[in-house]
């Protein structure tokens, strides 16, 4: 009992401090006057900005999560027809594999203003960009997760006279959760950073919008204000993968 | 009467040389028969013919007087590992071949959940594989191999991955429930002692392409005395299979 709440406290006090260390540091070279003021605002310039600008920023941020939300769904569900598919037909697989490691060797800044030409000003081309992202690492990992499967258990399951429906349901996809989650915290974070991208290059509203325009009225506070804001949004929701995952894998915990 | 016959059987992975022939057996009903041999003999091989998974290049499987030849899911399998799945409860795993046969959930663990106390497994039923021992693991996978069928099952080397403190333990307890459930049983084993002490009848199996080249039937009574291994008789049949081997 003691030892566990050691490790806890060292686990959570660690890296606490030295982020504290970092924000000290920073907070003392602007103080110096080290740096002007104008290219690099202090943490606490920093923190006074994320206040009094915090109503614009949540308005932003809804637009940004939601554009993330709906990719993500998406992009999730593209992913896992896709490594069903291509799990299920072997021929589709050796057609498709290398196409789909092909998209992502596209350069993400280079295809979103091609996005934005195309589908206009709106979510939509945020939304695509999105899913282009995140279907590959779900669509790998399942499929990676699908064919890591012990032989034998599956010739077990075929002698109780399972058929490939009920194959899947039973053992591949249990068997390819723990993939499928390590995917999802991969994708979520490519996620929210790809939708501010695309906002950077148009759009009405969100982070990346809000960013361009403190970017150009020279607003450094406010820029690192959306900089942290941005980051806060991927942990938070890598924190949520995780916590879903233990929630779905209830036999990873017993170990 | 006979409850499952091997029929001639003949089988080859390349279409060329054959990996066993001539395989004939038959098992009563609530028998214990052993099929004994090297490793690499094509045990698993026969095996995996007569649950339904590969189909012989001749030769049939008669289960109660029906052609299953090459059709899964009417003997009861089980596997050299326990190959419980590792998500799933223990009873959620034991209810498994049930559930794949379309009972409901709910209806197929309270199916299962008398057998836990026959099967000495109370208290497991929450419980995950992880969280169980060696031989905990191999009567869960046990029962769960009865609950695919009660009426014949394949056994390929159930207790060959456990210590030997916890295989004579297991066999203790095998040949408890196997007294009580009266399931008639064909398993695989390279381990003389525990063929002699488990079977009613032993076939050797041997040669390249494996076929059954001997018979063996124990004709001590059951349930048999815990020190039956230590009598003369015992060692009798030891020599006797030793020779034959040979």
């Amino acid at each position: 009992m003691k030892r566990k709440l050691q490790s806890t406290t060292s686990k959570a006090v660690l890296p606490i401090g030295a982020i504290l260390v970092l924000l000290l540091l920073w907070q003392g070279v602007c103080a110096m006057g080290l740096v002007p003021g104008f290219m690099l605002p202090s943490p606490i310039q920093v923190f006074q900005a994320f206040i009094s600008d915090f109503g614009l920023l949540m308005q932003h941020a809804y637009v940004t999560l939601l554009e993330t939300l709906i990719g993500m769904i998406i992009g999730i569900a593209v992913g896992f027809l896709l490594a069903v598919l291509m799990d299920r037909f072997e021929p589709l697989r050796k057609a498709l594999y290398p196409l789909i490691v092909l998209t992502q060797t596209i350069p993400t800044v280079a295809i979103a203003p091609l996005l934005v030409l195309w589908f206009g000003y709106e979510m939509l081309p945020k939304i695509i960009l999105i899913v282009l992202v995140v279907f590959f690492p779900i669509a790998v990992n399942l499929l990676d997760g699908y064919r890591s499967l012990d032989q034998d258990t599956l010739n077990l399951l075929r002698s109780m006279g399972a058929g490939n429906k009920q194959l899947f349901l039973y053992v591949k996809f249990p068997a390819a959760l723990g993939h499928f989650f390590s995917s999802l915290k991969i994708a979520v974070s490519y996620a929210v950073v790809s939708s501010v991208i695309a906002e950077w290059l148009g759009g009405f509203s969100g982070l990346g919008v809000y960013m361009t325009r403190v970017k150009k009225a020279y607003s450094f506070d406010k820029m690192f204000a959306v900089i942290f804001l941005i980051s806060l949004l991927s942990l938070l929701l890598i924190f949520l993968v995780n916590v879903l995952q233990k929630k779905c894998m209830p036999w990873e915990n017993k170990k | 009467m006979d409850k499952l016959i091997v029929d001639n059987v003949a089988f080859s992975y390349d279409g060329k040389t054959n990996v066993i022939e001539n395989i004939n057996i038959s098992l009563h009903e609530g028998e214990l028969v052993c099929l004994l041999g090297v490793s690499g003999g094509g045990k698993t091989t026969l095996f995996n013919i007569i649950s339904g998974l590969n189909r012989p290049q001749s030769g049939r499987i008669l289960l109660e007087g029906y052609d299953i030849t090459g059709t899964p899911g009417k003997i009861s399998y089980m596997l050299q590992k326990d190959l419980l799945l590792p998500y799933r409860t223990i009873e959620a795993n034991v209810a498994l071949p049930l559930l794949l046969k379309g009972t409901k959930k709910s209806d197929a663990l309270k199916k299962v959940a008398p057998y836990f106390a026959e099967f000495g497994l109370e208290g497991t039923q929450k419980k995950f594989p992880a969280e169980l021992s060696g031989g905990m693991r191999q009567r869960a996978a046990l029962l769960r191999t009865y609950m695919c069928s009660s009426s014949v099952a394949l056994l390929d080397e159930p207790f060959s991955a456990l210590d030997t403190l916890t295989k004579s333990e297991l066999h203790r307890w095998f040949l408890g429930v196997m007294d009580k459930i009266n399931l008639s049983t064909l398993f695989i084993t390279h381990d003389i002692d525990e063929a002699i002490l488990l079977s009613d009848r032993i076939y050797l199996l041997g040669g390249k392409p494996g076929t059954i080249t001997d018979e063996i039937v124990i004709r001590e009574p059951k349930p048999r005395r815990a020190d039956f291994n230590l009598t003369d008789t015992f060692l009798q049949y030891k020599r006797d299979i030793i020779k034959r081997l040979q």
